[in-house]
């Protein structure tokens, strides 16, 4: 057995001089990945359809949620003045770099059995290692980054401009809404960003959801799955997968952003 | 129908308990053209803003019409929707100025606006640029597009925060004739704040000082820069300090 030392030596020199045929291999292998891809999606494979599929409508979902709640909150703290709207925001920036596997902890531990919200068992509580518990995890996770740029794009907005809709005739609903308008790039980074920080999370929907076959696993916890198999080609198809379905999704909603309010 | 439009009566306006405006009595009469003139800081946009009822009173009472607007009455969107104003500094909407000068129509419902669009696009002299970005237009455009979304509204009161400000002659000559018209031919009562005397001599029926939040002195155009009642009037015609 050779001493500790020299097998040091040696693991350095095997980093250092990559082999030409480890390269190739590489290569090979994300080459292999996207034909795989391709193949996958062009025969609508059952299984690949499936895991895109749960994807989508669990990050759509805490999506939705995540936006329907954020816009008006981050508005809404972007144009009042209220005593604890100091606390809120921080608590909202804080929230904005949650790491998503401290956010699934959480969710696991209020929604097992033995949990405070678990033990309740309303209906309207989802179980652990459902699709349900991954969306409720997510929205914790997106709920803040949407609220958060929303509220930073509102505060952007000239101060002035409230006044001068109002003098214009716009009532405070209208005032609110037109400067919410004026915001509507930073409204759609927003909603981007809640977006990608749920869609490529692994950490939390791992946690909560368990990564069942044909129940709860999704594109981020297939790609985990089939690296750890060392099915390299499918993990990296479905990397490739996710990859362009989030461009898709953003160049969708950049197009919403481009169009403009003119008419 | 009574004479004046606005009756202010004891009017204060305090900001963080600083009192940067107190109007014992003030008329505006039906259909004038009224000046306000005063040193930078006089309270002269914070007077403006309490006649577009944008803020409350402190103290006081704004009687508008059959309205009384007081610290805890607030007015009516229908009375706040007959008055707008020009702002010293327009911030137009990130859109375009079609868009800019439509906005106030469609925000009272109005559909099928097109037709007044057209007319106040010629009247300032902007139907080229209806279609363009407002955040690329130049000053003096932006500054008329402020003042056609504001007077295709076609309010009963329009106030003017120095709407010629770094303005070139031209524009200012446009612009001061557009305001002539509009209070001949609709009526139209301007409450107008200027720095430049030479432009209150040549559009206001009477004109007001304001000094240190304080009504100084009010008379016909002629009286105040002929005839002035109070020294410091004197001074200011003069263009001399007076505070
Ligand atoms: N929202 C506000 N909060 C606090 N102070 C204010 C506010 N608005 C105005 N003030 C103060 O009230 C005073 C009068 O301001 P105002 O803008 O009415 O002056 P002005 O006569 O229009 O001056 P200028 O000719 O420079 O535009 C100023 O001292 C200003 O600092
Ligand atoms: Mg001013």
């Amino acid at each position: 057995m050779p001493p500790a030392g020299a097998r040091r030596h040696q693991a350095g020199k095997w980093r250092g001089h990559v082999p030409d045929e480890t390269r190739r291999s590489t290569i090979d292998e994300i080459w292999n990945g996207l034909t795989e891809a391709f193949r996958r999606l062009g025969t609508l494979d059952p299984a690949l359809v499936e895991i895109v599929l749960l994807s989508f409508r669990v990050s759509g979902t805490a999506l939705l949620v995540s936006v329907v709640l954020g816009i008006p909150l981050g508005a809404a703290l972007g144009l009042s003045r209220f005593v604890g709207r100091k606390l809120v925001t921080a608590l909202i920036y804080t929230g904005m770099g949650f790491p998503p596997v401290v956010v699934g902890l959480f969710v696991y531990l209020l929604l097992s059995q033995s949990g405070p919200l678990g033990r309740l068992d309303s209906p309207l509580i989802p179980d652990l290692f459902t699709p349900g518990a991954m969306v409720v995890a997510q929205i914790i996770l997106s709920l803040p980054l949407v609220a958060g740029f929303t509220m930073a794009a509102v505060l952007g907005v000239d101060p002035e401009l409230r006044q001068q809709v109002q003098s214009l005739g716009a009532t405070r609903v209208q005032a609110a809404w037109t400067v919410l308008a004026e915001a509507r790039s930073g409204v759609v980074v927003s909603v981007i960003a809640g977006f990608g920080s749920i869609i490529s999370e692994v950490g939390a929907v791992m946690m909560v959801g368990g990564n069942i076959e044909h129940r709860t696993r999704v594109l981020t916890t297939a790609i985990v799955l089939e690296t750890r198999k060392g099915n390299f080609d499918l993990a990296l198809a479905l990397g490739f997968i996710l990859l362009a379905l989030t461009f898709l999704t953003n160049v969708a909603m950049l197009w919403l952003q481009g169009r403009s309010l003119d008419r | 129908m009574s004479e004046w439009l606005y009756q202010l009566e004891n009017l204060t306006k305090e900001y963080g308990g600083r009192r940067v405006l107190q109007v014992d009595n003030l008329q505006v009469r039906r259909g004038e053209v009224l000046a306000v003139v005063g040193p930078s800081g006089a309270g002269k946009s914070t007077l403006l803003r309490l006649l577009n009822f944008l803020e409350p009173p402190s103290d006081g009472c704004i009687r508008f019409l059959d309205l009384q607007v007081t610290a805890d009455r607030p007015a009516p969107l229908a009375y706040r929707r007959r008055v707008t104003m020009v702002f010293q500094r327009p911030v137009l909407l990130d859109r375009s100025v079609g868009a800019n000068i439509r906005y106030g129509l469609q925000i009272r419902g109005c559909r099928n606006e097109d037709h007044e669009l057209v007319a106040v696009l010629d009247l300032v002299r902007l139907r080229d640029v209806v279609h363009q970005p407002a955040r690329t237009l130049s000053g003096g455009e932006a500054q008329r597009v402020a003042l056609a979304r504001a007077i295709v509204l076609r309010p009963d009161v329009l106030l003017l925060d120095e709407p010629t400000a770094n303005l070139d002659p031209y524009n200012v000559g446009l612009i001061e004739s557009i305001l002539r018209n509009l209070n001949r031919e609709f009526g139209t009562t301007l409450v107008l704040v200027t720095h430049n005397v030479f432009q209150a001599r040549r559009l206001a029926d009477r004109v007001a000082l304001l000094l240190e939040g304080r009504i100084v002195e009010v008379a016909d155009v002629e009286a105040f820069f002929q005839a002035p009642q109070d020294p410091r009037t004197a001074a200011f015609v003069r263009g001399e300090m007076v505070y």
